[in-house]
């Protein structure tokens, strides 16, 4: 189970109305390497991984749930006041006419999420693997959108979270040497 | 702090339609050089430390906008 903290992990703070920016946002929201997919691959892979690797899965999955959290405050405070005109130029009329303005699990493209982003195969070192190339491409993700992005004050909420996937990705390399050391120890008994 | 920015010069057609970027960079953080973490790293105060997004010196890979400091 969990308990709720009420405040985010690091604070949001968004200086222009600029709903083109929460398009761009989304597909941390909802994409295959965003931040909902993250959460449900990891905490879902400790179930079928070795005890020792089942404890970081758990905080890192859950981590993210509290990335998840700071992209959706980011999404609704850049889309909060925005006219259906100011949304349509911002190319997310389709999404207006669908969800208004909720917030969606979907990609910056539109497209829905689907359970197909997140792979277990149930060997170790393969999820493992995949975790650290998912920290990956979430990093590459946040600088494309960085590069885009002329808020100073989103951009050093985007750079904690670039950052986090930096010493996520360390933990997983971490956790595969970790399963490795295991393998060589059984040699010897 | 080590520059954690490669660069590399891709080809470059007469024929192309956009004028030519010269040189292509992109990113290698420090988790790739770290190995299993050492212990005893030097820490950021908890202040710094949330402000970075790591406790961890030597885990800190701050990104800029290439394109902005090309210029």
């Amino acid at each position: 189970m969990w308990y709720y903290e009420k405040k985010l992990q690091y604070p949001v703070k968004v200086s222009i109305c600029n709903p083109k920016l929460a398009k761009y946002l989304i597909e941390q929201y909802g994409g295959a390497d965003g931040e909902l997919a993250a959460a449900l691959r990891y905490l879902n892979q400790r179930y079928t991984i070795p005890d020792k690797v089942i404890g970081l899965l758990n905080d890192i999955g859950t981590e993210e749930f509290a990335h998840l959290e700071m992209i959706a405050t980011m999404v609704y405070k850049l889309t909060k006041d925005t006219t259906p005109e100011q949304l349509k130029a911002a190319g997310l009329g389709e999404h207006y006419v669908n969800h208004d303005k909720a917030l969606f699990y979907e990609n910056a493209g539109g497209v829905p999420f689907t359970a197909t982003y997140i792979q277990a195969k149930g060997d170790p070192i393969a999820d493992l693997y995949e975790d650290i190339a998912a920290e990956e491409k979430a990093r590459a993700t946040y600088q494309w959108i960085i590069d885009l992005s002329d808020d100073p004050f989103l951009n050093e909420s985007l750079s904690f979270l670039r950052e986090r996937e930096i010493v996520h990705s360390q933990r997983f390399r971490e956790a595969v040497e970790i399963l490795k050391e295991e393998r060589d120890k059984k040699k010897y008994f | 702090m080590p520059t954690f920015r490669r660069t590399y010069k891709p080809f470059v057609s007469p024929f192309d339609p956009c004028p030519p970027l010269r040189v292509r960079t992109y990113e290698t953080p420090a988790q790739l050089f770290l190995g299993f973490q050492p212990e005893n790293l030097k820490q950021f105060t908890l202040k710094e430390a949330l402000k970075h997004g790591t406790l961890w010196p030597a885990l800190y890979t701050p990104y800029t906008n290439p394109y902005e400091t090309k210029k």
